[in-house]
């Protein structure tokens, strides 16, 4: 018996309790909501359809986003904390050339040439800053204590924010609405909002693109080398530098046409602050995934997107909280700390990046 | 509780195991490895690369848990105690590539290692209380004194990181040192060092156990130190111990002589030969 | 015709980018300069910043800060280009390369101005205003070609001015940079001096030096001049004038804190007109410290030893003991020299003092990167809003007979942190470094929706926050004015300085720092690491909370937007970037980051911007600054060979 007492430690006894506790709170709040009597605000089937799949949406604009943290990680084991401000680059640069369309009537008139072409042009411009900031900030870092490049990051954050907010000006923007997405369709008697279907298709397009690119071409295989192991790579004459740099403009074409794509579906909100929480929201993404693993990210998304959705009616109703959807961002922080509590690794990774560690 | 074992009977050995095992995934990095180190002995692991020796001090210092088996070290078992615990009960250990707290002085970094014997509390700090200050200064003489004893007089204020490479060394053994240790583990004491280096350190190291009556397990690989000092050898193969004993039964041993230089080359070569390297 | 200009710019662009991107090219540094400081100066100019440091003219009708910052882009770049080809290439080389990388320092602004004439880009970049053409045409906004004309001629100026004070002898260097340091320094802070000179001097005397807290021509060229003489005398006058001047500051300082107490008002003299005045309080005093000190300095001591080594007159002996009570007199009468304005903004900066000794203990003493420093600062600030306020929400409002004040709030709110510290930092221990800052991160900002939110709102007002909060009294005195939280303040940041410091030499600070250094290897040397890291957060959280509580003293409401992120962020700025890990230097990062966009509004819209680009520039150029430095300065007091320390801090650059 003493020697179990011998092991007792503070720490892991905190962090189980804290585990029993959130578990037991979960299913309390899950279990008194889904038992609400009907006419005190039980939440209908087609409800919840409709907040999984507003969720699903939300989920797959942070996969896109949180692929940069991803890719990134897998190969310099750095977290870009600046990877929301790229983001908020390209959507808050595209949103004046989307008016412009707007204006002359192109965005309506061609809506399947338009909207490709700010998807590209925003990622372009993402793309754009992504790259400087590797090369600029990043890059002479490379070999530092994991805390150097962070505060880095930290700093490049706010740089790009107060940069576009110098640039462009403090107030919200939107972006012009687009006939062709507006309506919603029916599926088997649910019905979906067209946005939503776009959202959701134009991200895995795109993912689908990406995970080609790694997966089946030259570059891809050079990045996966040298996220194995940058002295071997570099000895299989490999161009570390274009590799990383490639990688970070990678990124950034996901995260700029993620903020068309965001932009689109929720046109409101456009300022040079936008990127910062979707930022976050993605790297808990990414590290719900697994960070530094490709189709983690994209599920760690979607998984993050129907959580944030689902939970706070879900549990927090149930709880006798007041104004659950306020909650929203409590619940993706919550689960971003309690993911790198308890499953540092992902919740779906292998051990993979243990090794990394 | 039932699984413990006698201790009177080994009452000479300081440290021992009984079946250790650690693995990493499928690999056994240490494989039911039974062992004991006589108390006042200078003993030597040896063993090719990658046979499990810097793991099996890891495992000792509690750096890894092991997965089966027991440690027992002075009649207490091990097993489960984090490094600090194992440190505060007499084991101090160095580390193959020097890991000194390299922004700190030399001083200081002995005086880390007295944490062992330390009692003093952040309270006490803060106000300034008699006992705290009394301990401190009575922990820099300590200090001071320990770092002449390892012949680094009059460099304590120096960063760890600007100290040569053999100062380095030497200020890791004090470092060591400073937990008053009962056992202390040395992995690779000279490595990187000339021969007249090598020589003092030799030296050095049987002056631990001869005047400050500590036993000593070292990892080695350069065999003239191995063969000079130790008095109890073990060998290591993939993590098995593939032999045991005094240093000339060592060096005649086929499977010893197998395990470095490869099959056939058992009936060609001594070790004492050359220095087996890396 | 202004399109074909146009296009001929950007051919040139093109081709310039060609010989910038090639390294082989003799002129590869040149152009490279020539570009950064271009693109540079475009950027200052599309995001803002000339048009709002246009606001401030640093002296009076002549020149504002805008068209100083103008040239500092193209001035540095010559300067550093100069210093490196000086070595390779003859003086008239260096100076035309110098006065190209002017000229080319003016293209990427000129091509922008050209494009604007054609394409309105000022629907995107909204900078791209009169403003700014006034600004980069001096004036000449009509006349396009004289005002680019002008731009490029005086930008070539600059380059080729950078490049002869280069190639100036080091003495003749050093002063003259100090003496332009000392008039932008004052010519931007004129408004702060002049509140400071009008509590002695008369407006009329006054209107001589500033116009509308201005500085005149006159008296910039005579700052410039007294500067550019400072750095000639022998140090020991020059310490003995800047002494005399602190101790004429302390004068200043008892009078008006004596007039301000009623009953002694009459035992001061003063007078109508104010020359008894500023001979009692400002002549006499200074003429004495700078007397007395002199005589310290000469003849006191042995002049052999003093001449050897200046530095070493100043770390023994009695001269240091007479500048240690003199700044702690000034510490001291310091809200009273200052006047109410600037003593709101030193407890502000008090404020943030305390937090960054506070969080410094997590980062740079232990390493822990705690990102949600907020929440502890939160907590502090909302405890004693719940316990004090007289508002509705007040806990003990409606209780008769139960007075619960400031001070037995104070307490109770360190407690309340250091516990917010101790559970917040239990799940986190076993984190590595980064994984740590992000959770932490993820804390702050669950503190900061659960404020704003209709949940918590019964308690603690959620966004509409917690008002009626009274102010400290002490001995039937309230302390509303912040000339007397001043003093709150500084008690607090003076035990908290005490308790950092002999933690740091103790048992503790060690422990933490070989955390930081190797946890592993920590842990190897017998060190609980989870305990010891658990009391670096716990003792980390209680200054926080102790700041939180003044500041919602000093404010009077607590909203829940008070406490975002960024007040970690500022909190990790100032540490990083003012102090290196160093108390010293956390005292001036507060006083530069907080302080200089408090006192001057056109760098308040600025901060953020500055702050990150400081963040990069640290890491990239000073990465082991981040890690407090007491060690190896104490190393290189003791190692004979380091280099002596330079006097003028505008040296640093070179």
């Amino acid at each position: 018996m003493s020697r179990y007492l011998d092991d007792f430690s503070l720490v892991d006894f905190t962090i189980n309790a804290l585990r029993v506790v959130i578990i037991v709170l979960v299913f309390w709040g899950a279990f008194n909501t889904l038992t609400l009597p009907a006419d005190a605000g039980r939440i209908t089937g087609e409800q919840w359809f409709d907040l999984f799949v507003a969720g699903l949406t939300q989920g797959s604009i942070y996969a896109l986003i949180a692929l940069g943290y991803t890719l990134v990680y897998g190969i310099l084991l750095m977290i870009n904390f600046a990877h929301g401000e790229i983001f908020m680059a390209g959507a808050f640069t595209t949103v004046f050339l989307a008016t412009w369309m707007d204006k002359i009537g192109f965005l309506n008139g061609y809506p399947f040439v338009a909207i490709p072409l700010l998807i590209i042009f925003s990622g372009f411009i993402s793309m754009i800053i992504a790259v400087l900031l590797e090369r600029i900030a990043y890059r002479p870092l490379r070999g530092a204590p994991r805390l150097v490049p962070l505060i880095t990051a930290i700093g490049a954050s706010f740089f790009l924010q107060y940069t576009f907010r110098g640039l462009y000006g403090s107030g919200f923007k939107s972006y012009p609405t687009v006939d062709i997405l507006k309506g919603s369709v029916a599926i088997s008697g649910f019905s979906i909002p067209i946005a939503r279907i776009f959202v959701f298709v134009s991200a895995l397009v795109l993912m689908g693109g990406l995970y080609w690119l790694v997966e089946r071409t030259k570059i891809g295989k050079a990045m996966r080398a040298v996220s194995e192991d940058k002295e071997v790579a570099r000895l299989m004459g490999i161009d570390i530098n274009f590799v990383i740099m490639f990688t970070f403009a990678l990124g950034g074409l996901l995260a700029g046409a993620a903020g068309v794509i965001n932009g689109l579906y929720r046109p409101q909100g456009v300022n040079f602050f936008m990127g910062f929480r979707p930022g976050i929201k993605a790297f808990t993404a990414a590290v719900l995934g697994g960070i530094g693993s490709v189709p983690g990210a994209m599920l760690g998304g979607l998984f993050l997107g129907v959580i944030e959705a689902i939970g706070p009616n879900l549990v927090m109703t149930g709880l006798g909280i007041p104004g659950p959807n306020q909650l929203q961002d409590v619940i993706a922080f919550t689960m971003l700390v309690l993911v790198l509590i308890f499953r540092p690794q992902g919740i779906i990774g292998e051990r993979l990046t243990e090794k990394k560690a | 509780m039932t699984d413990k074992p006698k201790v009177g009977a080994e009452n000479e050995a300081i440290l021992m195991s009984h079946g250790m095992t650690k693995r990493f995934g499928g690999l056994l990095a240490v494989d039911t490895l039974d062992f004991q180190i006589p108390r006042g002995s200078i003993s030597s692991i040896i063993g090719p690369n990658g046979a499990g020796k810097t793991t099996f001090f890891n495992c000792v210092t509690g750096f890894y848990q092991i997965d089966e088996g027991d440690i027992i070290f002075d009649g207490q078992r091990m097993n489960g105690k984090t490094p600090d615990q194992i440190t505060r009960s007499g084991i101090a250990r160095t580390f193959q590539n020097i890991r000194l707290f390299n922004n700190m002085t030399a001083i200081e970094n002995i005086m880390v290692g007295q944490e062992a014997h330390l009692k003093s509390s952040w309270i006490g700090a803060i106000f300034g209380s008699p006992f705290t200050r009394q301990e401190n200064a009575e922990s820099e003489v300590r200090a001071r004194e320990l770092l002449s004893y390892v012949g680094l007089a009059g460099k304590g204020d120096l960063l760890a990181r600007n100290l040569p490479y053999g100062d380095q060394r030497r200020l890791e053994i004090a470092r060591a040192l400073a937990s008053k240790p009962k056992l202390i583990l040395l992995d690779e004491p000279t490595a990187g060092m000339n021969p007249r280096e090598t020589a003092q350190t030799t030296e050095f190291i049987r002056g631990l156990r001869d005047d400050l009556d500590i036993t000593v397990v070292l990892i080695e690989h350069d065999m003239r130190v191995v063969m000079g000092i130790s008095e109890h050898i073990t060998v290591l193969d993939y993590g098995r111990k593939i032999a045991e004993g005094l240093p000339q039964e060592i060096q005649n041993n086929p499977d010893v002589i197998e395990a470095y230089l490869g099959r056939g080359a058992a009936s060609k070569s001594k070790i004492e030969v050359s220095r087996v390297e890396d | 015709m202004t399109s074909i200009a146009a296009k001929n710019q950007q051919g040139q662009v093109q081709s310039l980018w060609k010989l910038i991107s090639d390294e082989s090219q003799p002129y590869h540094h040149i152009l490279r300069m020539g570009f950064l400081a271009g693109i540079t100066l475009l950027f200052l100019g599309l995001i803002g910043m000339l048009e709002a440091f246009n606001e401030r003219e640093v002296i009076r009708d002549v020149v504002t800060l805008a068209q100083f910052v103008l040239f500092v882009p193209t001035f540095a770049a010559a300067y550093m280009a100069a210093q490196r080809i000086r070595e390779e290439q003859s003086i008239g080389m260096v100076l035309v390369a110098a006065t190209i990388i002017g000229l080319l320092s003016a293209i990427p602004t000129i091509v922008i101005l050209l494009i604007n004439t054609q394409v309105n880009i000022r629907d995107m970049f909204v900078h791209v205003n009169r403003d700014w053409l006034e600004i980069i045409t001096f004036d000449n906004r009509n006349q396009l070609g004289l005002g680019i004309g002008l731009l490029l001629g005086s930008l070539g100026l600059a380059g080729l001015l950078g490049a002869v004070l280069q190639n100036l002898p080091q003495k003749i260097r050093r002063s003259v940079i100090f003496g332009l340091s000392l008039m932008l320094v004052i010519g931007v802070m004129s408004e702060t001096v002049g509140l400071i000179m009008q509590e002695i001097f008369t407006d009329d005397f006054l209107d001589n030096f500033f116009k509308r807290d201005t500085l005149l021509l006159n008296s910039a060229i005579g700052l410039f001049v007294f500067g550019v003489a400072l750095i000639w005398v022998p140090d020991k006058v020059r310490r003995s004038f800047v002494f005399g001047l602190v101790v004429a500051m302390v004068a200043l300082g008892l009078r008006n804190l004596l007039l301000a107490i009623d009953s002694l008002t009459s035992i001061i003299p003063t007078s109508e007109e104010g020359f008894l005045d500023v001979f009692l309080y400002f002549l006499l005093p200074f003429v004495a410290g700078f007397a007395g000190r002199l005589y310290l300095e000469y003849g006191s001591r042995d002049s052999n030893k003093a001449k050897t080594d200046t530095k070493a007159t100043t770390s023994t002996g009695r001269p240091i003991r007479v500048d240690l009570i003199v700044s702690i007199a000034i510490l001291l009468v310091a809200p009273w020299i200052v006047g109410r304005a600037l003593s709101d903004v030193m407890v502000t900066i008090g404020i943030f003092v305390l937090m960054g000794i506070g969080l410094n203990v997590a980062v740079g003493l232990a390493g822990l990167l705690d990102l949600g420093y907020v929440t502890n600062y939160a907590v502090g600030a909302y405890v004693l809003a719940v316990m004090t306020s007289t508002g509705p929400l007040g806990l003990f409002n409606s209780q008769e007979g139960v007075i619960v004040n400031f001070w037995m709030v104070i307490p109770v709110a360190l407690l309340a942190a250091m516990l917010a510290g101790f559970v917040f930092a239990v799940p986190v221990l076993k984190m590595r470094g980064d994984y740590l800052a992000i959770a932490t991160l993820g804390f702050g900002e669950i503190i900061g929706r659960l404020a704003v939110s209709d949940a918590l709102a019964p308690i603690i007002g959620g966004a509409q926050g917690m008002s009626f909060i009274p102010k400290p009294e002490l001995l039937g005195f309230t302390l509303k004015d912040p000339e007397q939280l001043y003093y709150i303040i500084l008690v607090a940041c003076a035990i908290t300085l005490i308790v950092s410091i002999r933690l740091n030499n103790s048992r503790t600070g060690r422990q933490w720092m070989a955390i930081r250094e190797d946890e592993d290897v920590a842990s190897a040397m017998g060190i609980n690491v989870a305990q010891a890291k658990l009391l670096a957060f716990t003792i980390s959280a209680a200054t926080g909370g102790v700041a939180g509580a003044i500041f919602a003293a000093k404010v009077g409401t607590v909203f829940p937007n008070s406490f975002s992120v960024i007040v970690s962020i500022n909190v990790l700025s100032l540490i990083i970037v003012g102090g290196m890990g160093s108390n010293p230097g956390i005292v001036v990062g507060a006083i530069v980051l907080i302080g200089l966009p408090e006192l001057l509004r056109e760098f308040s819209d600025f901060r953020w911007l500055m702050y990150g680009a400081l963040l990069i520039w640290m890491m990239n150029n000073r990465p082991d600054g981040l890690w407090p430095s007491q060690v190896r300065r104490r190393e290189l007091i003791g190692d004979d060979s380091s280099p002596p320390a330079d006097e003028s801090p505008m040296m640093a650059s070179e």
